[in-house]
């Protein structure tokens, strides 16, 4: 890949030298005829067909993205309930603007290189025509229209969040630079918080109320375990600036902000272990571990220690600018099956048991 | 000529011996304004470019020991490896400087001081004098925003957003103390420098006009300019307002934008505030800036475009009604970028409708630049090559913003590479060719002397490749789930495919960088040492061309001549030449467009 990529990259100097080299050894043809700078039929005529090349040039490095990285793109195995809505409405706009790219650049470039300047042509004058303007503005209109309504769909549906199918409610909790999560308990309720409780020689860390019932069954963790198949609605909170908890896999993002309480909701539906299977990830998977086997050698070779063998894991980023470790800011999330959900939870202390006294 | 004509000139040339100072320093003079503009506009831009070259550099080979950063960044790459927060300044100064000083100062101020007076046909702005102060706070914006790389716990690094509270508290982060100061004093004299400057060219365009230049009869490039302006006056002061409750946030404990906080292991007294409603503000500015960017370097293209086409720009009243409908739509469009900031999700749908809106005059937009191709008989000079290569970013770039714009998608890929690949073509490398075509079109003007045209064929075609060789590839990354604004992905392994794209990316931005080298020489060089200009080189039809080649103090030796026609009369049947200037009467029987 790499090797590919290096003579790609080689191929394009030589290209761009190659059209110096050219346009250079015109300059002495255009000396010779009094060089005013302005460009003359020669010119015209090269950088006509230069347009043509460069026309040439966007359609092959549009379809070598799509073949070497379409399939790195997160279009395809969403692991939750709106998941596939998105990825469709995701495709249908790339077909538009796919088509479009492709037609308008064909002309764009074609006329340059067709209607290339001549002496002694002269240019049509042709100034206006209301009906070809009205073509191309009603055109636009209704295909945008289109891709609005559904749009809009899309979007309500994902943000209509919804208390009524009891949904397992979990608090993301953000500070420089990790994450926490809190989940509700027995009793699937929050307990009140807020960071002026934050007592850190209690252990206190999110400012949950000491005093509120429904806080003495929270659970504090560092992993983001979630059950399969069940809606989770997730209220997110930071302590200090803004970060944003962006969960690709899911196609869920929200932004956390500090004095107020912003929500997102989602199904996962396919488990970490699932996931794991399909054959694009394991493709996947194969191929980072490939590179990391190659820049284990170079590190040991360095005498430095060799990189870990990569598992899958869906991951919660943080995906707004938030201080130097903004880079490093994740959490581990797991999708598991009801029971081993259930069994993961048991293990987890208690709010109420995991203070510290002050004595 | 009237006598009174006469007497006025020779008053003219009697009262303005100039001294170095005045003329060249502190000139009140729009022509020598306008270089001054594009000169300190160049030298910001070579800065913000390096500090896009280190930042690819970093991510392509991230941690390795560099020489280059050694050199340039001091005690922010101890032993040559890049320091985190530096990345971040990096990022931040790079857009600040490239959005504003380069792109809306360097642009507009350069094209709009040369050619709003020159193409109306009048002898200067309407104020000299602010017209100069402009300037120079301008100058001390640029000159503050480079200092602040020199304090002690570096410059702001909080994003070109400066979204608070990390740029309201200098616990959250180095940049955030006396660098994010520097910042916000640098961006308040700007917005003041952008202000007088709006000013200027809104009351130039509309009072100063010579007889017979109706608005209809107006090219392109003022209508651009004009609305750019208009945009600028509505816009900006609500930054300025921004900036200013951030300050009295940062300085005088209010609580503005910040609410419950608690850093550093102790809890701080603001209570009430949203950094949301600073995320209002700062793009209620912000959206419409990108089109403050835009407007110019698309009105430049239309008159590049139309004159070496030889033909009539295709559409003009529709190429006004869409600079007009975009002026009006980027007004109402901001929350776009807030579409999971924690606002209302119906706000949501209602900036998602607005949004997709604008891409109706955008496509008429591109539709008439290729029609008026068509057909033509295209003078391949540099300037015309950097018009088409506009049209094709704008193209590129903003068929995107569909993906962007669509408050569903946006959710998977809101602050990824691929936005940052979007924005950069359609605003950033589009605006940024703007630039470079009205340089090499207008340099015979500013300069009197012609750039080398091999030299810019060299320049474009490289570039060109390069613009899409690294911006290409970054939608693919994006589309991966790679957020911006990382100093590293080694932290995550599950990027580590991405690697290689990341490399390629940062081979073409060393090379299209490197070649900007060419781009300079040509353009220092040629001040002193390039071929004399004639009075018309392009054979246009706009009134700057028809003021002598040596500049003069009021533009025009005697009566500023009027105008008889639009500025699109290329390739008229019934006219031997294939252009017919704006100031020569219509023919006995000739009838002009109705447009």
């Amino acid at each position: 890949m790499t090797a590919l990529l290096s003579i790609l990259v080689l191929v394009f100097i030589l290209v761009a030298i190659w059209q110096m080299v050219k346009i250079f050894d015109l300059t002495q043809t255009v000396t010779a005829g009094g060089n005013n700078q302005i460009a003359n039929d020669n010119d015209n005529k090269i950088n006509g067909y230069l347009m043509l090349g460069f026309l040439i040039f966007i359609y092959v490095i549009t379809i070598m993205c799509f073949v070497m990285y379409g399939d790195l793109p997160l279009m395809s195995n969403s692991a939750s309930e709106h998941g596939p809505g998105i990825d469709s409405l995701m495709i249908i706009s790339m077909v538009v603007i796919f088509f479009v790219q492709t037609v308008t650049q064909f002309l764009l470039h074609y006329f340059a290189f067709k209607y290339r300047g001549e002496k002694g042509k002269k240019a049509l004058f042709y100034a206006d025509n209301n009906k070809l303007e009205a073509i191309w503005t009603i055109i636009p209109v209704i295909v945008l229209a289109g891709l609005i309504i559904k749009g809009l769909f899309t979007w309500t549906t994902i943000m209509n969040v919804s208390t009524e199918n009891d949904p397992l409610v979990i608090e993301l909790y953000a500070q420089q630079f990790n994450w926490k999560a809190r989940y509700g308990g027995a009793d699937n309720t929050l307990g009140k918080a807020n960071v002026r409780l934050i007592d850190i020689d209690r252990a206190n860390i999110l400012g949950v109320d000491e005093s509120d019932p429904n806080a003495q069954d929270d659970i504090i963790t560092t992993e983001l375990h979630l059950p399969v198949g069940r809606p989770v609605l997730f209220k997110m909170r930071s302590q200090d600036v803004l970060h944003s908890a962006y969960m690709p896999h899911f196609r869920a993002q929200m932004n956390c902000v500090p004095g107020m309480i912003t929500q997102f909701g989602f199904t996962p539906t396919v488990t970490t272990v699932d996931m794991r299977q399909t054959p694009e990830m394991i493709d996947k998977v194969q191929n980072i571990n490939k590179i990391r086997t190659e820049k284990s050698k170079a590190l040991v070779a360095k005498g430095e220690e060799a990189l870990e063998r990569y598992e899958f894991d869906y991951l919660l980023l943080c995906n707004k600018i938030c201080g130097k470790s903004h880079y490093n800011m994740q959490m581990k999330i797991i999708v598991e099956t009801q029971e081993e959900y259930d069994a993961w939870v048991k293990t987890q202390k208690e709010f109420k048991n995991s203070l510290v006294s002050n004595d | 000529m009237s006598a009174h004509a006469d007497t006025h000139d020779a008053h003219d040339d009697h009262h303005h011996k100039e001294t170095f100072i005045t003329k060249y320093i502190f000139s009140q003079d729009h022509k020598m304004i306008a270089k001054q503009y594009l000169i300190t506009g160049t030298i910001m831009g070579v800065i913000g470019v390096m500090m896009s070259l280190m930042m690819r550099m970093q991510i392509a080979w991230p941690e390795e020991p560099n020489v280059i950063f050694k050199a340039l960044l001091g005690k922010w790459a101890p032993e040559g490896v890049m320091d985190a927060d530096i990345y971040l300044a990096l990022v931040t100064i790079h857009g600040t400087i490239m959005v504003f000083f380069v792109l809306t100062a360097g642009l507009s101020g350069t094209f709009s001081n040369l050619l709003i007076p020159l193409q109306i046909g009048a002898r200067d702005m309407a104020s000299g004098f602010l017209n100069m102060i402009s300037y120079w706070l301008f100058f001390v914006s640029s000159v503050i925003m480079v200092l602040s790389f020199f304090v002690e716990a570096g410059p702001a690094a909080a994003g070109w957003t400066i979204y608070p509270p990390l740029s309201a508290l200098p616990l959250a982060q180095g940049g955030s103390g006396a660098g994010m100061t520097l910042w916000l004093v640098s961006m308040a004299i700007f917005i003041a420098s952008s202000l007088l400057g709006s000013l200027n060219y809104v009351v130039t365009v509309i009072n100063l006009r010579t007889k017979g230049m109706s608005m209809t009869r107006l090219p392109l490039t003022i209508w651009a300019f004009f609305v750019t302006a208009v945009i600028g006056i509505i816009s900006f002061p609500v930054l300025l307002s921004a900036a200013l409750l951030l300050i009295m946030d940062r300085s005088f404990g209010t609580s503005f934008f910040l609410s419950d906080i608690f850093i550093q292991g102790e809890v701080l007294h603001y209570q009430g505030g949203s950094p949301v409603l600073f995320e209002h503000l700062f793009w209620f500015l912000g959206h419409p800036e990108v089109y403050i960017v835009l407007l110019p370097a698309l009105g430049i293209t239309s008159e590049i475009i139309a004159t070496n086409s030889r033909k009539p720009i295709f559409g003009y009243r529709a190429m006004v009604a869409s600079i007009l409908a975009i002026a009006f739509l980027s007004t109402i469009v901001w929350g776009h970028h807030m579409f999971i900031s924690g606002m209302n999700p119906f706000l949501g749908s209602v900036f998602t409708f607005t949004t997709l809106l604008i891409a109706i005059p955008s496509a008429v937009k591109a539709f008439n630049y290729i029609t008026t191709l068509w057909k033509g008989n295209l003078q391949m000079n540099p300037a015309m090559l950097f018009s088409i290569g506009l049209v094709s970013t704008f193209i590129t770039g903003g068929l995107t913003g569909i993906i962007l714009g669509d408050s569903a998608l946006d959710i998977n890929v809101h602050d990824t590479y691929f936005v940052v690949a979007h924005f950069h073509l359609v605003m950033g490398i589009s605006a940024l060719y703007g630039m470079f075509a009205g340089i090499y079109h207008w340099f015979p003007k500013m300069f009197g002397r012609m750039l080398n045209k091999n030299l810019g064929y060299v320049h474009f075609w490289v570039t060109a490749v390069c613009a899409y060789g690294v911006f290409f590839p970054m939608h693919f990354i994006g589309m991966a789930g790679l957020p911006r604004r990382y100093y590293t992905n080694s932290n995550f392994p599950l990027f580590d495919d991405l690697q290689d794209v990341n490399v390629v990316i940062t081979i073409f931005a060393l090379i299209g960088g490197a070649f900007q080298i060419v781009f300079l020489y040509n353009f220092f060089n040629s001040i002193f040492f390039g071929k004399k200009a004639v009075q018309n080189p392009w054979r246009s039809n706009t009134m700057e061309w028809t003021t002598p080649v040596e500049h003069i103090h009021g533009n025009w030796p005697g009566e500023i001549p009027h105008v008889h026609r639009w500025a699109y009369d290329y390739s008229k049947p019934g006219h031997e030449e294939d252009f017919v200037s704006q100031i020569v009467p219509l023919k006995e029987g000739e009838e002009e467009l109705q447009h």
